[in-house]
């Protein structure tokens, strides 16, 4: 009978409890506001939100391939199903017109809509949680006064139970540090500045840190390497595995301008990302780029040297060698990679990378090497920028696979890499690509 | 020494295996479809079909080839008569200089061959790579739709595409 | 001094050739050269220099007929328009007549194929020449059938009687009858009666294009050919310190290796041996060299600064009157450069003291004359024989390909070597469009009506082609004695160089127009499509609207206020309504624009409507939609104006919204399609349409330039009607319609 009792009574109080818990998952509705008109913003103010917004970059996961501007319906693919972004712009109907400044800035900072609903941190407010009141206020500006467009929301392809929302209420209770950003006296106000944007609004940890089974990052390894739709995102702190350590100067550059002579071009979901940076405050980019330059080590000495040893191998005279077995990969390197990436490329700085200052070269991980030889490297339309056709369709994988195993033994500087047939046809039936 | 299978034929080539096919073809087998355009693979002048896909020529090298059908703008041609493309690109005069048509029509052609009613976006994606300095860009697309079109309608009925 | 700077010796001394060269090609019946006698100075277009008919026809014995003509085919269907109008006048089938262009020991010296002149020039002197020679076949008939002419009557080959009798072309010609000078009157087919001028022929070159068959210099193979590669220096002035060319020679199939001052060359038996080698060679030169390029993100300030030439297009007063509404507005063009789709290539072959290049130059007789010097040949001693490139439009690196030809030949005699450029050299090399400058400022009476207007507009020369002249040649520049380049001389109106169309076509009381020739040139520059009627219609036709929006008027309207000729108005009137223009329907983020002009202010009209659209959040735009309406008089082959037009729209677009060659203080930094995009087909528009406006005995204009101008302008006017934003600078690139328009 007691024992009975007992059980009763802990049934009880976990129900009791779960049920008081899930009506306190139920955050408040914030009351609607009529829209506000466009004009009503200062116009300085909204400049500022554009350029936080190009570091943001939510035009990039708000805009669906062809779509309206900010107003969602992008697929975003996460290990839990399919995400459809929501529609930003501010239409009252299916948009953000009715949200205050206050609802706008819960939903960033909290991960919480209007109404009090919990969002998916495929929406990465666990990072805007660091961002300030006032660039809250700017952001809104920018929002506020894009254009509106109604749209029809897809819903969201989650099976059980990560379709229940208020179940993000747990995960946040255990993965999500709400705390405000706190500058490190340490450090001067470039480096804070970074670490701030970084952090934050910048949300770089998103793909450049690991995750857990249940997709939350851990503090503890930030920024030490990730992933995003397949291609590896490298850890940007002293794991990292550029050849030529980054400093702040280089990495300013690659992050403005989507390339960096000692360290190649931007590829895959990188793009997308240095193109909005281009509409940053440069000076943001600036100390973006020194917080993550100091994040990987600085300047020290031991770092110096690396770069010099990897600038040493760069710059051969003559194409490798190739030992027994790689006389394939040495032709298709001769006749499809040199005139570009050996010396004497005709083209401008970027030129093709040296190889032996690629980080995709030397990763451990060819999968980002693969992705680019298989699908080039190319602007969206008609800018002078980087450029390497696709490989995918002239070459074998078999082919590949020497091609790969040769750069990799005469261009990179760690174990051969294994399994790349099989990679590369895995590849290339995936959706994934430059 | 290298076999290359070129429209249908085997050529037996004692050459530098980091050739690339373009100077192949033009200099060893003296075909003249394929064009030097830039030889970086940015303008597709020199575009053939290797299996099935558009490649560009100054950028595979022959020692890549052995074995894999190549397909050029000489090897459109059935009994004497020009393919369904080349007809389009001479009754639309799909053509000003008509330096880029052969990378044009090879790209064209790869493409209906694996969708043979591509819509107007597709065929401008998929026509990208390749270059035309003069603009010629509206007859040649107008080429490819008819070449398309006529492509279909010389299937039976149950294996033409529906209109999109 | 900066950039290729002519000496002040040279600038004093004047730059004769090039005139005369330039002239004859820009004009009308000036009985200059040899050729000319009495008569000869009312002889009309190519004939004035070349009276004989048989230096145009030849008939031989079995009937076969040549045509020959001086102008080149460059991609733009002339063969096919002379072909039409050889074969009208002499009655046969276009498949009769073989038509021989452009060779130096076959073919008139007709200068250069150029400012749409072609069929004006080359097409009235074969027209002549054609129906005389049917004149005087039918009168050798006659005598020979003792009937009087007008009862026989020329077909298909033969002359024929009543009755039947006919008596064959070639049976009649002899080697004698064409022999004679042409007359300057003619008695043409009668227009009612055209079986081919008029019509859409097929163009006779293409069937071998689309097929595979030998159709470009490239395609080219002599026995015994062999293949060549330069290596260029990495900018302008840059001397060769050393090149270890001995382990160049030891490379496989090498033949020669050429050293001549700062000038490098490679002859190899096979073609990618070539390029192999030219690689090495570039790496291992070591060179030495002097920043002279201007400060790109200064360039127009600096340019401003340059001496310059002041020319007067119009003489009057530049004073505003009293009263009136003043607007102005300054407008800028970047350098923008030919990039040419095949890199420029020639095949030269020295053999028993004759040098013979076979080369896509726009002007083999000049050429020749220049490679003459340059190798210090006897003229009659080089045949220059025009074969087919890519578009070039203008002067690109042709016959620079061609000079290289002409030494690499001489290096290893008796060889046909065959040198082909490698992108990045025709597009570091080639000579540029200039960068251009100008000012607007007009008066609007009380009415709305332009009661004043002054322009001033300053360029580097747009002509520095060979005329003769070795110093033209790059190859020139760096041999061990260099050649200097010519000072340029500005081309005289109306056809103009920087002053091309700097006129306006409009009915203005008070005009005044000054051009300021910059002598100067920071980048190698010369002839691009239109030359600066590109950039002056921009600015005029972009001003234009600018006092239409001054004047509360619809662009068209108030271009018609201001039109008077006829045959303006109609062009204007045809666009307007084709495109349907007051039935324009409002979109946001698409805007319509307008441009009007009339080539050279003496040549083809055309009129345009164009559809743009926006994106907001980059700055994009993409043309969506044109019409155009051209008059360029009797139009012998309409489809073929139509492609011209179609692709002068396309090129002007991409030009106008991508293009500007990209430099710092040393070298040009546009050397591959990565670095100076291009239009793509995913930027194409969804539709083109062009009306061709026919007349019939109106004479003939080129259309091959017409729509460069008026694209630039109906595309800039309507971002204004999209965006309310004004852009002045050309290129209208992304970037700069983002900041105009703001976030």
């Amino acid at each position: 009978m007691r024992i009975r009792r007992i059980v009763l009574a802990v049934g009880a109080v976990a129900v009791l409890g779960a049920a008081g818990f899930v009506i306190a998952a139920q955050r408040p509705l914030i009351p609607e506001i009529d829209p506000p008109a466009p004009g009503t913003f200062d116009r300085a103010l909204v400049e500022t939100g554009a350029r936080l917004a190009a570091i943001g970059n939510c035009h990039v996961c708000h805009t669906a391939p062809g779509g309206a501007d900010y107003a969602g319906n992008r697929a975003l693919p996460t290990p839990f199903g399919t995400v459809f972004s929501s529609n930003i712009t501010p239409a009252p109907g299916s948009g953000i017109g009715h949200w205050s400044q206050a609802a706008f800035g819960r939903a960033m900072r909290e991960g919480i809509g209007r109404r009090g609903d919990h969002l998916y941190p495929a929406f990465p407010y666990p990072h805007f949680a660091k961002l300030s009141d006032a660039d809250i206020g700017a952001l809104y500006a920018f929002i506020m006064t894009r254009r509106p467009v109604e749209t029809v929301q897809r819903p969201n392809d989650l099976g059980l139970p990560f379709n229940q929302r208020w179940l993000m209420a747990v995960w946040n209770l255990v993965f999500f540090d709400a705390a405000p950003f706190r500058p490190d006296p340490q450090h001067d106000a470039l480096w804070n500045r970074g670490a701030y944007l970084v952090a934050g609004l910048g949300h770089c940890g998103d793909c450049h840190s690991p995750r857990n089974a249940l997709g939350a990052e851990t503090t503890a390894e930030a920024l030490a390497g990730g992933e995003a739709e397949g291609w590896g995102a490298p850890a940007l702190n002293a794991a990292s595995p550029a050849p030529v350590p980054w400093d702040a100067e280089h990495l300013d550059a690659y992050l403005r301008r989507g390339w960096d002579v000692e360290h190649g071009a931007a590829a895959g979901p990188m793009r997308p990302v240095v193109d909005a940076l281009a509409r940053a405050d440069p000076a943001d980019v600036r100390a973006i780029a020194t917080y993550l330059a100091a994040n990987e080590g600085g300047a020290s000495a031991d770092r110096q040297r690396r770069a010099s040893e990897a600038r040493a191998r760069a710059g051969k005279a003559s194409l490798p060698q190739p030992a027994a077995g790689e006389e394939l990969g040495a032709a298709i390197f001769a006749g499809a990679c040199a005139a570009c990436h050996a010396g004497g490329s005709p083209m401008v700085p970027p030129h093709g990378i040296d190889l032996a200052l690629s980080t995709a070269v030397n990763e451990a991980d060819p999968g980002n090497a693969i992705r680019i030889v298989q699908g080039g490297i190319q602007p969206d339309d008609e800018r002078a920028g980087p450029w390497m056709p696709p490989f995918a369709g002239a070459f074998t994988d078999a082919q590949l696979a020497s091609l790969l195993g040769y750069i990799r033994a005469h261009y990179g500087s760690g174990a051969a890499w294994t399994g790349l047939a099989a990679k590369i046809h895995d590849l290339r039936q995936s959706k994934g690509g430059a | 020494m290298i076999t290359l299978s070129v429209n249908g034929r085997a050529h037996r080539l004692d050459i530098d295996p980091a050739t690339p096919l373009l100077y192949a073809l033009r200099g060893e087998l003296g075909l003249n479809g394929a064009k030097f355009g830039c030889g970086l693979g940015q303008c597709g002048a020199c575009t053939v079909i290797v299996g099935g896909e558009p490649v560009f020529s100054c950028l595979v090298p022959v020692a890549s080839l052995q074995d894999r059908p190549i397909t050029t703008l000489e090897g459109l041609a059935a009994h004497g008569k020009p393919g369904a493309l080349q007809q389009a690109f001479i009754a639309e005069e799909a053509a000003q200089c008509g330096y880029c048509t052969s990378g044009m029509i090879m790209r064209a052609q790869a493409l209906l061959e694996r969708n043979p009613a591509p819509s107007d976006a597709e065929i401008r994606t998929a026509m990208a790579p390749n270059l035309c300095r003069c603009g010629t860009h509206m007859r040649i697309l107008r080429a490819i739709r008819r070449a398309g079109e006529a492509l279909q309608k010389a299937l039976p009925p149950a294996d033409r595409q529906p209109d999109r | 001094m900066t950039g290729i700077t002519p000496s002040r010796r040279a600038v004093l001394k004047g730059g004769g050739a090039l005139i005369v060269s330039v002239t004859l090609s820009a004009g009308r019946a000036l009985a200059q050269g040899a050729g000319a006698g009495a008569g000869a100075a009312a002889l009309p277009g190519s004939l004035a220099r070349t009276p004989l008919i048989d230096a145009w026809l030849r008939i031989d014995g079995d009937g076969k007929i040549t045509a020959f003509t001086g102008k080149a085919e460059l991609g733009q269907g002339i063969k096919t328009a002379l072909v039409q109008i050889a074969a009208e006048e002499l009655i046969v089938a276009p498949e009769a007549i073989e038509l021989v262009t452009a060779d130096t020991a076959r073919t008139p010296d007709e200068g250069y194929t150029a400012g749409s002149r072609s069929v004006a020039d080359s097409g009235t002197a074969i027209r002549i020449a054609a129906a005389q020679a049917r004149a005087l076949l039918i009168g050798a008939a006659a005598a020979r059938l003792l009937v009087a002419p007008e009862q026989l009557r020329a077909a298909d080959g033969f002359v024929v009687a009543d009755g039947g009798r006919r008596i064959g072309y070639g049976e009649l010609a002899g080697a004698e009858l064409l022999h004679v000078r042409a007359g300057p009157q003619a008695n043409f087919v009668d227009a009612g009666r055209h079986r081919l001028i008029g019509k859409s022929v097929p163009r006779v070159d293409l069937p071998a294009k689309i097929t595979g068959g030998a159709a470009f210099v490239q395609d080219l193979r002599l026995p015994g050919m062999v293949h060549g590669r330069i290596v260029l220096p990495p900018s302008y002035g840059a001397k060769l310190r050393e090149a270890d060319t001995a382990s160049i020679e030891r490379l496989p199939g090498v033949l020669k290796v050429v050293r001549d001052g700062s000038y490098l060359g490679v002859i190899a038996e096979r073609e990618y041996q070539a390029v192999v080698a030219m690689r090495a060679l570039a790496a291992a030169a070591r060179w030495e060299e002097t920043p002279a390029l201007p400060d790109p993100d200064h360039l127009f300030e600096m340019l401003a600064t340059l001496p310059a030439q002041a020319i007067s297009v119009r003489d009057g007063d530049s004073t505003m009157p009293p009263g009136t509404r003043v607007v102005t507005a300054r407008y800028r063009r970047a350098y923008q450069m030919h990039g040419a789709i095949g890199p420029s290539c020639a095949v030269g072959l020295y053999q028993e003291g004759a040098l013979t290049v076979w080369t896509h130059s726009q002007g083999v007789y000049p050429l020749r004359a220049a490679i003459a010097e340059l190798t210090r040949l006897p003229p009659d001693k080089v045949r220059c024989i025009h074969a087919e490139g890519s578009g070039c439009y203008g002067h690109n690196g042709a016959d620079d390909a061609a000079a290289d030809a002409a030494l690499l030949a001489l290096a290893l005699p008796g060889r046909p070597v065959r040198v082909q450029w490698m992108r990045e050299q025709e597009h570091s090399w080639e000579p540029y469009g200039s960068a251009m400058l100008s000012e607007a400022r007009a008066a609007l009476d009380a009415d709305h009506r332009i009661v004043a207007w002054d322009y001033r507009v300053r360029s580097s020369t747009h002509a520095t082609r060979p005329g003769g002249r070795a110093g033209n040649l790059v190859a020139a520049w760096h041999r061990d004695t260099p050649v200097a380049q010519p000072a340029p001389q500005p081309i005289p109106l109306p056809a103009g160089g920087g002053d091309r169309n700097a006129l306006p076509y409009y009915a203005i009381p008070q005009l005044r127009v000054v051009y300021d020739f910059m002598p100067a040139m920071p980048l190698r520059v010369s002839a691009l499509r239109g030359l600066g009627s590109y950039m002056n219609i921009f600015a005029i036709e972009s001003f234009i609207d600018e006092l239409a929006l001054a004047a509360q008027a619809d662009p068209v309207d108030f271009r018609l206020k201001h039109l008077e000729d006829r045959r303006a108005r109609e062009a204007v009137t045809r666009a307007a309504e084709r495109f349907a223009w007051s039935a324009f329907g409002r979109r946001p983020d698409r805007g319509r624009g307008f441009a009007f002009a009339r080539y050279e202010n003496t040549a083809a009209y055309i009129a345009l409507a164009v559809e743009i659209e926006l994106d907001r959040e980059s700055g994009r735009v993409r043309l969506v939609r044109a019409v155009a309406a051209i008059d360029c008089g009797e139009a012998v082959n309409p489809d073929g104006i139509q492609n011209q037009i179609e692709g002068g729209i396309l090129q002007a677009a991409s030009w106008t919204l991508y293009e500007s060659v990209q430099f710092d203080r040393s070298r040009i930094l546009s050397r591959d399609w990565s670095s100076y995009p291009i239009m793509r087909f995913p930027a194409a528009p969804d539709r083109v349409t062009v009306e061709v406006i026919d007349r019939p005995g109106a004479g003939f204009f080129g259309a091959g330039e017409a729509a460069q101008g008026p694209t630039a302008a109906a595309i800039a006017n309507a971002i204004a009607d999209a965006a309310g934003v004004r852009l002045r600078d050309i290129p209208i690139a992304a970037a700069s319609v983002k900041a105009a328009i703001g976030v």
